[in-house]
């Protein structure tokens, strides 16, 4: 039995996810657009605070609220002119895009509800305990579940990242 | 009443639909990055959710939602500098009107 107080946290951030995921795909200003997925990505923290991995909701506000969502507000600030609306979509585009959604939605869905082995499994009551001594002992070992050669490879990924920003946006 | 496996997937599930939506509608190029976003968003949820749900003493769900969080982040700073560049060429980021690549 989960308490009140998860299961109304749940209605409130499921309700949240898919009300501003439809709204960043179908609203006409591209900067409301970016305000509504910021939504969705606070709710998408909310979800992992609620699994008990506090680190990963905390990566989630700091990397993609706090720092995706700006390079978006800045990229649209810099491309845009302010109350710019998209042109009405042609509606041929309309039908395939809803129908592709749709129909991906509804064969994934169809797959989830007929195969029913652990899709009624509950965590009430139990817990995980994920601290950040774990977190960086798993990130650092190289030991049979650990990620050090993973995480290297993401540093090197950064730096060739961070080399490939500036020689694209460098003025020539 | 009990939160079960599936009344998580569901919203990421919708979450993903939208973003499929986006991408081959919109026409803008921010856009459909956001789009990108919303799907990429919705997969590191289900990794995080099946790693809760099936195998709660693991963390190696939790350490692929991390390792896809910094692996979009360096993506989109890139794809934006790709598409801050090309507005400066073409003076616009509607995927219509930009086809100097084209024949």
């Amino acid at each position: 039995m989960e308490s009140l107080g998860n299961i109304i946290l749940y209605f409130i951030v499921a309700i949240a996810i898919i009300a501003f995921s439809v709204l960043t795909v179908t609203t006409r200003k591209i900067l409301r657009s970016a305000t509504y997925l910021l939504f969705v990505l606070f709710a998408t923290a909310i979800i992992y605070f609620q699994m008990d991995y506090q680190f990963l909701g905390a990566v989630q506000i700091a990397v993609y609220a706090g720092g995706i969502l700006v390079l978006f507000v800045f990229a649209i600030m810099l491309t845009h002119k302010p109350g710019q609306d998209a042109d009405v979509l042609a509606s041929h585009r309309r039908w395939l895009g809803l129908s592709a959604a749709l129909g991906g939605v509804a064969l994934c869905g169809y797959g989830l509800f007929s195969y029913a082995g652990f899709i009624g499994k509950s965590i009430a009551g139990s817990s995980v305990d994920i601290n950040m001594e774990k977190i960086g002992q798993f990130l650092l070992s190289t030991d049979k579940y650990g990620y050090l050669l993973p995480f290297e490879a993401i540093s090197v990924l950064l730096l060739a990242c961070i080399i490939g920003g500036v020689v694209i946006a460098r003025r020539r | 009443m009990d939160l079960t496996l599936y009344m998580y997937l569901i919203p990421s599930l919708i979450m993903f639909g939208c973003g499929v939506y986006g991408f081959i509608t919109r026409k803008n190029m921010i856009a459909i990055m956001i789009s990108i976003e919303l799907m990429l968003n919705s997969v590191d949820i289900n990794f995080v959710l099946f790693n809760r749900y099936l195998f709660p003493g693991q963390m190696d769900g939790m350490f692929f939602s991390l390792f896809a969080i910094a692996i979009a982040a360096a993506e989109t700073a890139l794809a934006l500098a790709i598409i801050i560049n090309v507005f400066r060429i073409a003076k616009d980021v509607d995927i219509n009107k930009i086809t100097k690549l084209k024949f």
